[in-house]
């Protein structure tokens, strides 16, 4: 096999605690581009794959920002300056009216911002991955738990890499090919 | 040590029944709701849908009639302009009220129970969203024109006023569809996953395949994932609040009595949550039954659904006594007319059910007995549903039929065609609901995995 076509390695596991305890020996044995796939999301494995927080609030709050300064201009433009019409004597610009779409375009905007980053920041939709190339595989929607190593990780290493997921516990180990 | 013993005990007693029943894996579970979606729906599904289908076919035909003809085929006349068709509305929007309580503020308040329901309550949402929607929509007459009500530039240079709670209304109950829909997607993907490695046909690996969009379980996804599921909760704890508050502008924000009182938004939304709920016990009772599904959905959940109901529908009964209270305290003569004429004037009749149904029949669920019965669940929420519409029908008719001017009065009566479209929507939703459980998979396969003991990497371990 060539290492232009080698996608990285997969190892099973049975229970959401022997999961945890791999993500821990993978992350102390040095590697760095290395997934663990779960049907579930299981508590405390971010901490075991040492991940940082996610950015998606940030994103929603931008969102937000962007929501509420939207509805407010629109609000504010087309009843001052494209159609000003004076409706039971209030000013044109009756803001304490106009805070109800603002608040509405606000939650939008989060919304979508909340949808769109989660997206980009996941790569999705990607439809074709090369860990769908294992049988195996379509039990992470199910009832098992994985671990996949990549190949571009700087510690791999197709033999070694195999008898240490072997090691700590891995079962039906699959060289994923791209 | 017989202290300790007894205080076990008292542990025991406090302790609440676990959220799954039954000797499920996670693969059980699996197996239990994607099999529905892959296996021929039972004959009742059948019957249920051809009846559905049935109803739509009347809506269409309804619909159709009134574009054709106007809306002078309903009953309204002056003083009632808006007859069954905002009725419709304001009740259709509150029963949509539930899925996103449930799937956005329980999740905050971390109440687990909520994942066996909430997948079909966040559908039965969109869906009553949808049957809301056509209504205001055909009741503009014109609905060629349905367009003015959008800020959409346009040749004649005029845009819509932005200080009318109608159009509130439009960004409100626009933006809660929407939000709800990206919701329920999100939540979707990984049980569309699920369905997607189970596949054994090409068209289903297919259409699920495209749904689930390639996720792949990853937890570095589902880290990015969970944050936004937070987020998206905590953008729709405001935004289900707020709907059901700026529905009710529409009518508090006018000059009519018995519609211009503040205590308009805090007891629609109760009455919302209160409908909601009752909705989704009169459709999970049938839902679990025929398929299977009581150790899912056990009494447990539906025990916590019945005291939803009871502090709502208390809630709302505080509400309907408060009016009355502020009306005679304002010594404000219209005011105090409109309530009195509420209860004995000529919509009386109408008035009592309300106050039957909401008030009275919701008190049944003081008795822990009559909370786990499940004919009395049943039939206890069909009562909250017809109560609920018939609150809407009290407060837009009776108000509008009596007011200042006693020249000004008319009786309102419905005609065929405001029954045949009322009918023809619950048509609409029970076909979308039925083809839902027929092709999606009506509890959150993920979550519920999730929140059983075994999802605990620490489970089975001494303490």
């Amino acid at each position: 096999m060539t290492p232009k076509n080698l996608y990285g390695v997969l190892a099973e596991f049975q229970t959401p605690k022997e999961i945890l305890d791999a993500a821990n020996a993978v992350r102390k044995e040095g590697y760095v581009d290395f997934d663990c796939h779960t049907p579930f999301p299981v508590h405390g494995l971010d901490d075991a794959m040492g991940l940082k927080r996610s950015i998606v609030g940030f994103i929603v709050g931008i969102g937000c920002v962007v929501g509420a300064t939207a509805g407010l201009t629109l609000q504010w433009w087309s009843s001052t300056i494209a159609y000003p019409i004076i409706i039971s004597g209030k000013p044109l610009f009756s803001w304490q009216a106009f805070m109800i779409i603002t608040f509405v375009l606000m939650v939008l905007g989060g919304a979508f911002s909340a949808l769109i980053g989660m997206f980009h920041l996941n790569r999705i939709p990607t439809f074709h991955h090369p860990l769908f190339n294992s049988d195996h595989f379509r039990k992470a929607t199910d009832d098992k738990f994985f671990v996949s190593i990549e190949f571009k990780d700087p510690k791999f290493d197709l033999e070694d890499t195999r008898k240490f997921l072997e090691i700590i516990g891995g079962k039906n180990i699959e060289v994923i090919e791209e | 040590m017989s202290d300790t013993s007894k205080n076990t005990e008292k542990m025991n007693d406090i302790q609440e029944a676990p959220l799954v029943q039954g000797n499920h894996t996670f693969a059980t579970i699996t197996e239990k709701i994607s099999s529905i979606t892959e296996t021929p729906p039972p004959k009742g599904w059948w019957l249920a849908f051809l009846f559905s289908l049935s109803l739509l076919g009347l809506l269409q035909v309804s619909i159709l009639y009134l574009i054709w003809e106007g809306v002078g085929i309903w009953g309204l006349n002056n003083p009632i302009g808006w007859g069954w068709a905002i009725v419709n509305f304001v009740f259709w929007v509150g029963i949509g009220h539930a899925g996103t309580l449930i799937s956005a503020v329980l999740f905050l308040f971390r109440q687990k129970w909520r994942t066996a329901i909430n997948r079909f309550a966040e559908a039965m949402t969109i869906f009553a969203v949808i049957c809301a929607l056509i209504f205001p929509g055909i009741h503009i007459g014109r609905v060629w024109v349905a367009y003015y009500m959008f800020p959409i530039p346009n040749s004649m240079l005029m845009w819509p006023n932005f200080r009318s709670p109608l159009l509130w209304d439009v960004f409100a109950v626009g933006t809660y569809f929407t939000v709800s829909l990206l919701f329920w997607y999100v939540g979707l993907i990984p049980d569309f996953a699920t369905l997607r490695d189970r596949a054994k046909t090409k068209v289903r690996k297919v259409v699920y395949g495209i749904l689930a969009l390639g996720w792949r379980s990853s937890n570095r996804h589902w880290q990015n994932y969970e944050q936004a599921y937070l987020m998206l909760a905590g953008l729709s704890t405001p935004l289900v609040l707020s709907v059901h508050s700026i529905v009710s502008t529409d009518f508090a924000i006018s000059l009519l009595p018995g519609w211009h009182t503040t205590i308009f938004p805090p007891y629609f939304v109760a009455g919302a949550i209160f409908s909601g709920f009752a909705m989704v016990i009169t459709l999970a009772i049938p839902v679990r039954y025929i398929y299977g599904l009581e150790t899912i959905i056990t009494m447990g959940h539906l025990d916590k659904m019945a005291k939803i109901m009871l502090v709502t529908g208390s809630m709302v009964g505080y509400a309907y006594a408060m009016e009355f209270f502020i009306a005679w305290y304002s010594n404000n003569t219209y005011e105090s007319f409109a309530f009195v004429n509420r209860a004995f004037g000529p919509y009386a009749w109408a008035y009592w059910i309300m106050i039957s149904c909401n008030v009275i029949v919701p008190q049944l669920f003081w008795s822990k007995k009559l909370r786990n019965s499940i004919p009395v669940l049943f039939i206890a929420s069909i009562f909250a549903n017809i109560g609920m519409w018939f609150e809407r029908f009290v407060i837009v008719i009776s108000s509008l039929s009596r007011d200042y001017l006693p020249s000004n009065w008319d009786y309102y009566s419905p005609t065929i065609w405001d029954v045949t479209l009322f009918l023809g929507s619950f048509g609409l939703f029970f076909t979308l609901f039925l083809l839902f459980l027929r092709f999606l998979p009506m509890i959150a396969i993920s979550e519920v995995k999730g929140v059983m003991p075994e999802a605990d990497p620490h489970h089975g371990e001494e303490h």
